[in-house]
């Protein structure tokens, strides 16, 4: 199993660094430099003293090598914009909150959607599975940013209940979250429902039937278990989403967290803080993967059986 | 069975020629069982017995058409400015009403459409060629090219996907639809391309292949025999599914201020123009958002009736 | 001999798209206590189907059993009982085992729990008692190690040591009736051959009675007591295993005979193999079944059903054959010691 886990951090490490090197070389592909596409009417001596200053001047490998070693020592670089601003402190301050919104969001988002797609799949073809069918059709297909114009619209012109912006109280979070979750929970209940479909009609739900076990104790010991592994793997994809997939109800709701400041970072053209934040995004993805991963080798005997072997 | 039935013709007087041994009568046998029905006349019966699924097809045939046509024939033009009729109410004049510098939405709409429509289901297109060159060839040569090439796959599917569509739309830094286009299926093709590699494996792996290569079946025609119309079904599938993420995609590259630029407009960059002035004038939103969710719905439950028509594991 | 279980005109059907199938037909057996009853068939025949009706297992699969079926096990009427009644029978009284061992147990449970599950289901006792037992099954039903296999997954197990498993899961609660739904079609040859001759060690040494459903007649004569050939959902030729091997009567069952490779060998002469397939069972039934295929076809087997006819108080056969005006007919070489009357 350690050998297994110490395979997999490996090969995440490596990913990661094809990764960064891609986008690395990505932003600086951009043509003109940074600071012009930036700022147009600049004296050319002050532009000069930027480009000095960022070590735009010097060849790309050398940036690259550069880079690579502040990387090492955790710093992200800082924003062109902003000069001083570091990204590590971007992240650092703004991170939370986006972790809040969509902690809490893919919590109520899972826990629903897996409840619900359960007991569309033990009703199959009654109106509570057409009812939770309908909704996360609905759910799936109707985008993030329409929902939130329309609670905004709603929760502003007709009742006040809630905060429309801004941040700072649990009121505030009640729409973004609400907002957030949706898509999540829609997913997860198609999913589910069709993964419990698929084990209920397994031979060993017979089997257990022939034990006679209760309905109950098959829904709970056999079909439960074996119909939630592959929403693991969902999870820890959605996981990643709680900093990168936030970025639109961010700006929507001036909500101050990492997705609406990498949105407005790539509308000031900030190539370093868009290069540092993609950085902690796709870590983040690549992480969550890996703890999936691992998890799934835990609860699942028959790919930790594999991997031993 | 119906005893009583045959207990009177028992008690009748029979006829001693109904007892003359004639055989087996193999041709009446084959009479006797069902027709054989054909995969694909299968496949479009169950397509077209799915209700919610012919809807969403007719919905999206007239919506394409709408696209098509309502720009070319409208009296109304996409671009001009009418200063005196800003922000109207829809009405006989203007159906969905007029934007914040006077523009007909009806017409915008159905041209913003244009952009949505063209991006989905081209990108779709893209995305299976691409994937099924690239996982075929993966699948075709095994061994270590295969090796490599899935690990490059999956380094490049290693990034969230939404964050690809992002960095490429700043760093090709126009917004032409071929650009957006490339931007949203430079990584778009990997899950494609893993699906075709482990199909074709798959079938490759199969006994009736197996038994072909046994018969001295030439390669290519076990591919065009098994391997394509076995994993035929499945793209079609993947691929219907994925027109709704691209044409979200769209919509969100073009909330974010990275997608079609004025006077060129879509669904997306329609709604996010109408953000701003939502409280007040909220019928702009209103249309192009509707739009966008009627055709991803469309394209979602199309995409069910799809894979519940072809997916073999459902045939009885 | 006391009867365990009776089953009296059973009917099941199946919605489907094209309309009812009708798997099961009107089939009535009995099987005494410590009988083994092989029931026979082609796929499809309806002898699973059958035998899952007895456990009232069919509701998943979406089958339904018909008014005026009637089951009784040991005095109860099977198909009146509440879920909660059922289950206190299922897996103790009766219990069954299935074709593929390798998606019949649960792939993310170890074995021990499986077996356990069992007991613990039908008894209230402690794990350490549960466990005791479960290692006493397995040494039961030959599996070396049992202490550490308890704690083996499924797929770490072969076929044969599955169904092993399967067989010490349904004995656990020492069952009045084992049902063995093709349990050996999976294995190959020599295992298949040991996993019966324990199962014919286990009948004896808990007086179970058996019902072994299989395709092939080949392991049934050293098993059952009596066979039941059905096709196309009802029963063909019935008897006690020297009636239906020795003097044979339905042209179907002579048909299964000439097609086990051990008995054609003897006479020399080619495998038999039946041509042609069971009729639909979507369509209702207006004449025998297997006319189309019957070499001794008449037209009257085209216009009736052949009624049941008891030559003995066990044997009974369907077929028009049987009947005063048709002609006699004597088996293909090989077939039976059928005496020429």
């Amino acid at each position: 199993m350690a050998k297994f886990i110490l395979k997999r951090i490996l090969y995440m490490l490596v990913v990661l660094f094809c990764v960064i090197t891609l986008t690395f070389f990505l932003v600086h592909s951009i043509p003109g430099d940074p600071i012009t596409s930036m700022v147009q009417d600049l004296p050319i001596e002050t532009r000069d003293l930027y480009l000095q200053k960022y070590g735009f001047d010097q060849p790309l490998i050398v940036q690259y090598v550069k880079f690579i070693q502040q990387l090492l020592t955790g710093d992200l670089g800082q924003s062109l914009r902003y000069p001083g601003r570091q990204v590590v402190d971007i992240v650092a301050n703004y991170a939370p909150v986006s972790g809040i919104i969509g902690g809490i969001a893919l919590a109520i988002g899972f826990a629903v959607g897996i409840l619900l797609g359960i007991i569309a799949a033990l009703n199959r073809n009654r109106w509570p599975d057409r009812l939770v069918m309908v909704l996360a059709l609905l759910g799936t297909t109707i985008p993030t940013f329409v929902f939130a114009a329309v609670l905004q619209y709603v929760f502003t012109v007709t009742v006040p209940l809630f905060p429309t912006t801004g941040w700072g109280t649990w009121g505030h979070l009640v729409l973004p979250v609400a907002c957030m979750c949706v898509g999540p929970l829609a997913s997860y209940a198609r999913y589910m429902r069709s993964s419990v479909l698929d084990i209920t009609n397994q031979d060993f739900i017979l089997t257990a039937e022939a034990k006679g076990v209760s309905s109950f104790r098959i829904v709970s010991r056999h079909i439960f278990r074996n119909s939630f592994l592959p929403c693991i793997t969902m999870i820890c994809t959605s996981i990643a989403g709680i900093f990168s997939g936030s970025f639109i109800i961010e700006s929507i709701f001036a909500i101050p967290g990492l997705g609406k400041y990498f949105i407005s970072a790539i509308n000031d053209r900030d190539y370093s803080v868009v290069l540092g934040l993609n950085i902690i995004f796709t870590g983040t993805y690549i992480l969550s993967i890996l703890v999936c991963d691992i998890l799934l080798a835990i609860i699942d005997p028959r790919i930790r059986i594999a991997e031993e072997n | 069975m119906n005893e009583n039935a045959v207990n009177s013709i028992q008690e009748q007087a029979l006829d001693p020629k109904d007892f003359q041994i004639q055989g087996a009568d193999t041709a009446s046998a084959e009479l006797f069982a069902r027709k054989p029905v054909t995969y694909w006349r299968d496949a479009w019966r169950r397509f077209f017995e799915n209700k919610l699924a012919v809807v969403a097809l007719c919905l999206l045939i007239v919506i394409t058409l709408c696209t098509i046509f309502v720009p070319i024939f409208s009296s109304h033009s996409i671009s001009a400015h009418d200063l005196l009729n800003r922000k109207q109410w829809p009405s006989a004049q203007h159906w969905f009403g007029t934007d914040d510098l006077g523009r007909d939405l009806f017409v915008r709409v159905w041209a913003g459409g244009r952009v949505s429509i063209i991006i989905g289901v081209l990108g779709a297109a893209i995305v299976a060629v691409v994937g099924c060159i690239y996982g075929g060839i993966a699948a075709y040569f095994g061994g270590k090219v295969d090796m490599l090439m899935m690990r490059i796959v999956e380094i490049l599917s290693s990034v969230p996907n939404l964050l690809v569509v992002i960095m490429m739309s700043v760093v090709l830094e126009s917004s032409s639809i071929p650009t957006l286009l490339f931007a949203m299926t430079v990584t778009g093709w990997c899950p494609i391309a893993r699906l075709v590699r482990s199909q074709m494996l798959q079938i490759s792996r199969s006994e009736y292949v197996m038994a072909a290569r046994l018969m001295g079946v030439s390669p290519l025609k076990i591919v065009v025999r098994h391997m394509i119309p076995n994993t035929f079904s499945v793209i079609i599938v993947a691929v219907t599914f994925r027109i709704p993420g691209l044409i979200f995609g769209e919509a969100f590259l073009s909330n974010v201020g990275l997608g079609v630029q004025p006077p060129n407009t879509s669904w997306g960059a329609l709604s996010s123009a109408a953000q701003s002035s939502l409280l007040y004038y909220p019928y702009m939103m209103f249309f192009p958002a509707l739009l966008i969710a009627l055709t991803m719905l469309s394209f979602t439950l199309m995409g069910d009736g799809l894979r519940d028509a072809l997916d073999p594991k459902l045939r009885r | 001999m006391d009867s365990l279980l009776t089953v009296k005109n059973l009917n099941v059907s199946f919605n489907t798209y094209a309309g009812e199938v009708k798997a099961v037909r009107g089939v009535s057996f009995d099987l005494g206590v410590k009988e083994a009853l092989a029931m026979v068939g082609e796929s499809g025949c309806g002898k699973t189907v059958t035998s899952k009706a007895v456990m009232r297992l069919l509701s998943r699969s979406g089958g339904i059993i018909k008014e005026g079926s009637r089951i009784e096990f040991m005095g109860q009427d099977i198909l009146g009982l509440s879920t909660r009644e059922l289950n206190r029978i299922r897996g103790s009284k009766m219990s069954m085992i299935f074709q593929d061992s390798m998606t019949s147990l649960n792939p993310t449970m170890t074995i021990g729990n499986q077996i356990m599950e069992n007991i613990f289901t039908h008894e209230k006792t402690t794990r350490q008692k549960a466990r005791e037992r479960a290692i006493e099954l397995l040494k039961l039903v030959e599996i070396p190690n049992p202490e550490t296999r308890l704690k083996n997954y499924p797929h770490q197990l072969s076929g044969g040591m599955r169904q092993r498993v399967m067989i010490a899961i349904a004995l656990a609660l020492n069952p009045s009736l084992l049902i063995a739904d093709e349990p050996t079609t999976a294995l190959d040859v020599t295992i298949q051959a040991q996993l019966m001759d324990l199962l014919r060690s286990l009948k004896e040494r808990f007086s179970m009675s058996v019902i072994l459903v299989t395709h092939d007649l080949g392991v049934v004569a050293d098993f059952a007591d009596k066979v039941q050939v059905m096709y196309a959902g009802t029963i063909v030729e019935r008897g006690t295993v020297d009636e239906i091997f020795d003097s044979p009567r339905h042209p179907y069952t002579w048909a299964l005979l000439s097609s086990i490779p051990g008995r054609a060998q003897e006479s020399k002469s080619k495998l038999y193999s039946l041509q042609g397939t069971p009729p639909d069972l979507l369509l209702p039934l207006q004449q025998c079944p297997f006319a189309p295929r019957c070499q001794y076809c008449m037209p009257i087997c085209k216009k009736a059903i052949p009624k049941e006819n008891f030559l003995t108080d066990t044997h009974g056969v369907a077929c028009w054959l049987q009947h005063p005006m048709a002609p006699k007919v004597t088996p293909p070489a090989g077939i039976g010691g059928y005496d020429h009357e």
